[in-house]
């Protein structure tokens, strides 16, 4: 398995950090330190072809900030992101476009994301002629679109080559978004929460297009979402971040059944599941102990952010060691004995580690 | 309907730049002639004085028997010619600035932006009265002046319009694609602010006219003709109190047409911008049975004969896929 990852692995980061400075305050000019927000903390990720990495998190968890960090539209703090092994330090110009090439991104608003003084046949195109897949007559041209309109299910193309983004419904915009993405002919795609503006009768569709997408072109795909649901719907293995850690991750069957974080199993539990009606929040079942009633609290500071796990201001298992040490990553034991790659950054797991090694 | 007709270009099928544009080609085409084809000179006097409209003078003489008619179509050249000239001056040095100032980051903007704001505080008026009385009144002395000082508004709202646009996920996707920042800055930027150009220069053309006029008025520069030039005349002689409406009359009523021929244009550039502002074909249809239909938004006429079916308008694809 390993082994397998290790040839298919395009996308790579490591410690990847994000912080934005915050305007001085007076005290600030006077000597003090820069406030910054820390959006993204070391965060260690792998995007391998042909398989979906989804991404979760709740707003503000800084999800969206790692999609940007890896497409470089925003310069990262720290950390390094490999492609196919080679380290990428791109700041523009030509680098960037030949990184483009590889890792597209595809936003979240269909509504924001196409500029509106442009027709589908304009942005299409242009993607197409930046990368050089236009082909060099207008009939090549043509023809690419069409197969760029057919690839994502907007027949037929003629249809929609002259439209404008505000005649398309949301559906259709983000299928120009994705076409757009396509037309690099990319090995990376960045899924920016690709479904959550849209209609819910509809986002099963651009989840099944994207699926479809990712086997016929054996492209690697971050998905990040804030619905876990779809997550283990649509990913192979599943990251969990908060307040831009990376607090768990595994096969996304695993971390979605078997949640091993508090934070994790918090976020599932805060589903509406209509099974559970009348429980309430927080309330979760582990060895047959049934906790109290937990407030879900606040996402924390990211100023200030809680020293050692950043969960532990609201977790139910807080330990002494929690508010002093980062967890590192620990290895979570199949409850089978079977080997696993799920693991959860969380000293709850420390002893098991210890053990088993 | 023959298939090779001539038709306009898209943007002048809309009513009302078309409208603007013929009023102000009316004006260009004066702008051009109407020294050639002024039936005497303005400044030639005769013997009948304050006279009213007749076949010998088409809008009346004034105090010296001078032709009103006349000093009109000379005065037009001077008129279209200062305005556009400053107009130009200005839309460009605001689109420099304001898109400059919006788009760099850190310093440099920010001191484009103090620079505009120094420059929306001079008084543009009393300044070129203290010009323009202190210089030998000449028409390039009238446009530098008014084109380097009206620049300022524009440049601020083309910076905040820039800023706001910088940040938008349609400017993002394009650096994602890969396309580099002139490009950018020219085929995504530029188009968005095509209304706020457009209209920017409209508008200063607009002011430049009326304060070329206002300086004639006041009797500053009044050695050229101008539509100005003619309106102090009549002040000063008291054209009202002599009943001699043909002498004011004329010359307000093209710089009324100017000025709404104008704003005409802007609408209709706005409308032609903006394509969520633009129909979608005519609003009224024939039917197979040859009734009338209005078109509305979020109705479909049902108009088919019974047991005819009527086509859809759109198809779905997100139905299929579901």
């Amino acid at each position: 398995m390993d082994v397998i990852a290790a040839e298919t692995a395009v996308l790579e980061a490591e410690g990847l950090t994000k912080h934005f400075p915050l305007p001085a305050s007076g005290r600030e000019l006077l000597g003090g330190h820069a406030r910054v927000v820390h959006a993204v903390d070391e965060v260690t990720l792998t995007l391998h072809r042909g398989r979906v990495t989804a991404l979760v998190g709740e707003s503000g968890s800084g999800k969206s900030t790692v999609a940007r960090l890896l497409a470089h539209l925003q310069h990262r703090t720290d950390g390094s992101v490999r492609l196919h092994g080679q380290e990428v330090k791109v700041r523009g110009g030509r680098k960037l476009r030949a990184y483009c090439r590889s890792v597209q991104l595809i936003f979240q608003d269909p509504f924001a994301s196409l500029n509106p003084v442009h027709t589908v046949r304009y942005t299409l195109s242009r993607a197409l002629r930046v990368h050089g897949h236009a082909g060099r007559s207008r009939a090549e041209l043509d023809q690419a679109l069409t197969d760029l309109l057919g690839r994502v299910r907007l027949t037929p193309a003629e249809q929609y080559l002259a439209k404008f983004p505000h005649e398309l419904s949301g559906g259709q915009r983000q299928r120009v978004a994705i076409a757009r993405a396509l037309a690099a002919q990319p090995e990376v795609l960045l899924a920016d929460e690709p479904v959550s503006m849209l209609d819910v009768s509809i986002r099963l569709g651009v989840l099944n297009l994207l699926r479809d997408l990712k086997e016929q072109l054996h492209l690697a795909v971050l998905y990040i979402t804030h619905d876990i649901a779809s997550a283990r719907y649509f990913a192979d293995e599943t990251l969990v971040m908060y307040a831009g850690r990376m607090v768990e991750g595994g096969p996304s069957e695993t971390v979605t059944q078997h949640p091993a974080h508090p934070y994790t199993r918090l976020l599932i539990n805060s589903a509406p599941d209509p099974e559970r009606l009348g429980t309430g929040f927080g309330e979760y079942d582990e060895d047959g102990e049934l906790t109290e009633e937990e407030d879900l609290g606040e996402p924390p500071s990211l100023v200030t952010p809680p020293t050692g796990c950043r969960f532990h201001p609201r977790c139910p298992h807080v330990m002494e060691r929690c508010s002093t040490e980062t967890p590192p990553r620990f290895e979570v034991p199949d409850p089978d004995g079977a080997p696993t790659t799920q693991w959860a950054a969380c000293w709850l797991y420390a002893n098991e580690e210890a053990s088993a090694a | 309907m023959r298939p090779n007709r001539f038709r306009l270009p898209r943007f002048l099928r809309n009513h009302k730049a078309a409208a603007g544009a013929l009023i102000l080609l009316f004006f260009l085409v004066f702008a051009v002639i109407g020294p050639w084809i002024a039936p005497y000179s303005p400044d030639q006097t005769g013997t009948a004085i304050v006279v009213g409209p007749s076949s010998a003078h088409w809008f009346g003489t004034d105090q010296l028997g001078r032709d009103i008619y006349s000093q009109l179509l000379v005065g037009t050249r001077g008129v279209v010619v200062v305005g556009f000239l400053a107009g130009a001056i200005a839309t460009v040095l605001s689109m420099l600035i304001g898109i400059a100032s919006g788009y760099l980051p850190g310093r440099g903007g920010e001191s484009l932006s103090v620079l505009s704001n120094v420059f929306l505080v001079l008084p543009a008026l009393p300044l070129l009265i203290i010009i323009t009385s202190t210089q030998q009144s000449n028409g390039w002395v009238v446009i530098l002046v008014i084109g380097l000082t009206s620049w300022a508004w524009n440049a601020r709202l083309m910076r905040a319009q820039t800023l706001s646009l910088r940040r938008r996920d349609y400017i993002e996707a394009a650096r994602a694609t890969g396309e580099s920042t002139s490009r950018i800055i020219v085929f995504e930027i530029l188009p968005n602010l095509t209304a706020l150009i457009a209209s920017g220069f409209i508008g200063t053309v607009v002011f430049t006219v009326l304060t070329e006029i206002t300086l004639a008025f006041v009797g500053i520069s009044v050695s050229e003709w101008n539509w100005g030039t003619v309106l102090y005349w009549a002040q000063s002689q008291d054209a009202l109190a002599q009943n001699a409406w043909w002498w004011f009359v004329p010359a307000g009523l093209a710089i009324a047409l100017l000025g709404t021929g104008l704003a005409l244009l802007n609408f209709g550039i706005d409308e032609f911008v903006n394509p969520r502002l633009r129909s979608s074909g005519p609003a009224r249809i024939k039917t197979a049975t040859g009734r009338r239909v209005r078109m509305r938004i979020g109705f479909t006429p049902v108009t088919g004969a019974p047991g005819e079916l009527v086509p859809a308008l759109a198809q779905d694809p997100e139905g299929e896929t579901l």
